[in-house]
């Protein structure tokens, strides 16, 4: 990391705001409580030290949780007229902001992302979707649902461990505008700012129940996903467990939100702005160490100017900074596990099996903790794994393409249908084939952008359903 | 041959793919009564192999359907209603053969014209309706634009006519392309509606219609990973668990049974139910 021109002082952000607890329990009804699962360790990436124990909730807590939830949802939380509603979700927002340089700390800490992404990133956004949706709770009748669109009931809401208080907060936000309760399950590798979330909701005066967050691993979320007791279902996660779960929900009339997959393409036209679109490359997929369900990880460059393109992306990659997710000049932090290491690593091999050409900046990666290093592979074949299958990683892979045609086949040339980015210069070809690129956000000369008014979800294998915008309520109304 | 009389020449009644009708490719057919059970025909029995070649035709149709301007489906799906006036009564008999009164039959013909002229109209509004511009935190004009999914299967309702053109005319029209098996035991009026959107500007393999066994054909539908999403609405109750998971295979859209009154006016549900919605970012500046 010391490579480039510029050589840069540690600026560690101080970990003091923070007060960790060695244990942590559920939150019920209210309450913080144990959980009847065995406990599980909350570890920090960056260094592989045990943060806290976790308790981990088994069928009999989630019973409690969806009863609870239901209590809250028949009593309180459902009648309660939306200009009430919308007052716990502005205090919830204001609470995120005198808390945001806690939850951006622990953040880092618990996930490894770098602080200058939860700082100016993830927090902010907790933010500003609770306070989006607090104002949308007393005007639903406006929202083109029918003049009295009515809540489901009880949600139950599986989140992934990439954004853990950003997918918190496009889940449990828009749930309670519209008169929901809800029972989140955070991932396993990441439920500390789940826990602090609970606080936050208990200082706002939250009445009992009407969120309740269970902390476990997959089969905990399975129980959250398969209750009986749950009216909708609402996950985020990779595309397999999104099968699952469809297929359990088959049948039994319940509504279903899934955000899965994705394997973007980023198309660069010859006239696309080098520079600028250098910098997009680099935030579609280094931007959260590639943790991006919406990441631009199949980088296609028009054959004329791929050489030029990327001379300079290596140039650029060679100034990113790997390593102390707290400092503040660090632009790519810790692997969130040792599990997700392992599948990057393997996929990255079989990205050279497979006869791609792997290049990485010379980069010398913290000792202890989850680390890999950003790497960009060129001559990629759209039939290379490394070109097909989610890494969920700092991995490109480079296609090139010669007309915009054969660019836009081989971008939609996935079962995936997240999200795409379009450089060039010329609005007339951006708004071409941003018609044409089945999916379901297309960054034209930006990247990985994202904004609490707009919608945000998938075409395809990429999930159904929409979060963000006016469009992220219908799945908590009853339309 | 009555004496005196004329015999009348019946048709054969066939499957509608790629805007051609062919007979099912298995050979077979199954017989078709009148309500008092008399013989009227013996319909096509499309198999498997029929359902894919529909999804093929849906496939290939699907980006140029798509790609019209919305103004000029609106156009066509008008067309098709001139059309189904212009054969009223074929259709007013035939479903009173199918056990309907003369009234009764009448009025579900009229409705079916008229739905065809209500989601015409629904064509170059739709996006309007359901379309945003968000207004974000940072210098980049955003938009949200609702597409069609794809290819849409559709099991369709026992309502033979009225029933059909409530849950094919709202795929279409935001540029989906459909495959659409009819009522199980009133399906003449499907074979009859093909011929009508046959002779109505609209592209062959926009809309495929299969008679036969809804419980054969509606699981290689539900599994096919090639279909983006599915309309049970006449599905078999017992058997739309089992269509839902295999709809998860490539996670499709799935449109639930409703029991839906398909005489009231139908609001824009089915449409947005085979919508995605993409939004678009760019950057604003000097």
């Amino acid at each position: 990391m010391s490579q480039s021109i510029f050589e840069y002082a540690p600026a560690p952000e101080s970990r003091d705001v923070v007060d960790i607890r060695p244990s942590y329990g559920l939150f019920i009804d209210g309450e913080f409580t144990g959980g009847g699962g065995e406990p599980f360790k909350s570890v920090d990436p960056s260094n592989e030290e045990t943060l806290a124990q976790v308790a981990s909730a088994d069928a009999g807590d989630v019973d409690r949780a969806v009863a609870a939830a239901r209590r809250a949802f028949v009593r309180v939380w459902g009648p309660m007229p939306g200009a009430e509603r919308a007052k716990y979700l502005f205090r919830i927002a204001r609470l995120v902001q005198e808390r945001a340089r806690e939850l951006a700390v622990l953040e880092s800490i618990d996930n490894g992302k770098p602080i200058r992404e939860s700082r100016d990133v993830d927090v902010p956004l907790v933010a500003a979707h609770f306070f989006y949706y607090a104002g949308w709770a007393d005007k639903l009748s406006h929202a083109g649902f029918g003049p009295d669109p009515r809540p489901l009931g009880v949600a139950g809401q599986v989140i992934p461990w990439n954004f853990p208080l950003l997918m918190l907060a496009w889940k449990v936000a828009p749930a309670l505008a519209c008169g929901n309760t809800v029972v989140l399950k955070p991932a396993e590798t990441t439920p500390l700012t789940a826990l602090v979330f609970a606080d936050i909701c208990r200082q706002a005066g939250l009445p009992a129940g009407v969120v309740n967050v269970v902390t476990g691993a997959g089969e905990t979320g399975r129980l959250v996903a398969g209750h009986e007791g749950v009216d909708k279902v609402a996950f985020t996660g990779s595309t397999a467990v999104g099968k699952q779960i469809a297929r359990t929900l088959a049948g039994t009339g319940k509504r279903l939100t899934l955000e899965l997959g994705g394997k973007a393409a980023n198309i660069v036209f010859d006239d696309a702005p080098l520079d600028q679109a250098v910098e997009g490359i680099v935030n579609g997929i280094f931007f959260n160490q590639g943790h991006v369900c919406c990441a631009g990880s199949r980088l296609l460059v028009q054959e004329s100017v791929a050489e030029e393109l990327l001379e300079r992306l290596k140039a650029r990659m060679a100034t990113l900074r790997v390593g102390d997710p707290l400092d503040k000049n660090t632009d790519i932090g810790a692997i969130n596990s040792a599990a997700q290491l392992a599948r990057i690593r393997e996929l990255s091999q079989a990205g050279v099996a497979e006869g791609a050409e792997r290049w990485s900046p010379e980069c010398v990666l913290p000792e202890r903790g989850f680390w890999f290093a950003p790497t960009v592979f060129t001559g990629v074949a759209s039939s290379h794994r490394i070109a097909r299958e989610e890494i969920f990683g700092p991995v490109l892979s480079v296609l090139t393409f010669r007309t915009p045609g054969e660019a836009v086949e081989k971008a939609n040339n996935t079962p995936y249908g997240l999200s795409a980015g379009v450089w060039s210069e010329k609005g007339s070809r951006i708004l071409w084939a941003a018609q044409r690129l089945r999916a379901g956000v297309v960054w034209a000369n930006t990247f990985n952008k994202f904004d609490p008014a707009s919608p945000f979800g998938g075409y395809k294998e990429s999930g159904f359903g929409r979060e963000g915008g006016r469009h992220g309520l219908e799945a908590y109304l009853n339309v | 041959m009555r004496p005196g009389g004329r015999l009348a020449v019946r048709k054969t009644y066939k499957l509608f793919i790629g805007g051609a009708f062919p007979r099912s490719e298995s050979g077979r057919s199954y017989v078709v009564n009148d309500s008092k059970g008399a013989f009227v025909a013996n319909a096509s029995r499309a198999s498997r192999k029929d359902a894919r070649d529909a999804v093929t035709a849906a496939r290939k149709a699907q980006p140029g359907w798509a790609g019209r301007t919305a103004y000029n489906r609106g156009q066509i799906l008008y067309r098709i209603a001139e059309m189904l006036e212009g054969r009223r009564a074929q259709f007013i008999d035939e479903l009173r053969t199918g056990g309907l009164s003369k009234t009764a039959a009448a009025a579900e013909t009229d409705a079916a014209i008229d739905r065809w002229v209500w989601y015409a109209g629904w064509a170059d509004k739709i996006a309007a309706v359901t379309g945003s511009a968000n207004p974000v935190s940072g210098p980049f004009f955003n938009f949200s634009t609702p597409e069609p999914t794809g290819v849409v299967a559709v099991i369709a309702p026992d309502s033979p006519l009225l029933g059909l053109v409530s849950v094919v005319a709202p795929v279409i029209v935001s540029g989906n392309t459909c495959v659409a098996v009819a009522s199980e035991p009133a399906p003449l009026p499907a074979v009859t509606l093909a011929e009508v959107l046959a002779t109505s500007d609209l592209p062959g393999g926009v809309v495929n219609l299969l008679t036969g066994h809804r419980a054969e054909l509606a699981p290689w539908l539900a599994s096919h990973m090639d279909v983006n999403a599915i309309d049970l609405a006449g599905a078999p109750g017992d058997q739309v668990a089992v269509l839902e998971e295999a709809a998860a295979g490539n996670l499709k859209r799935v449109l639930r049974p409703s029991g839906t009154d398909w005489a009231a006016e139908p609001g824009t549900a089915r449409m947005t139910a085979f919508l995605e919605t993409k939004t678009v970012w760019h950057p604003v500046g000097i």
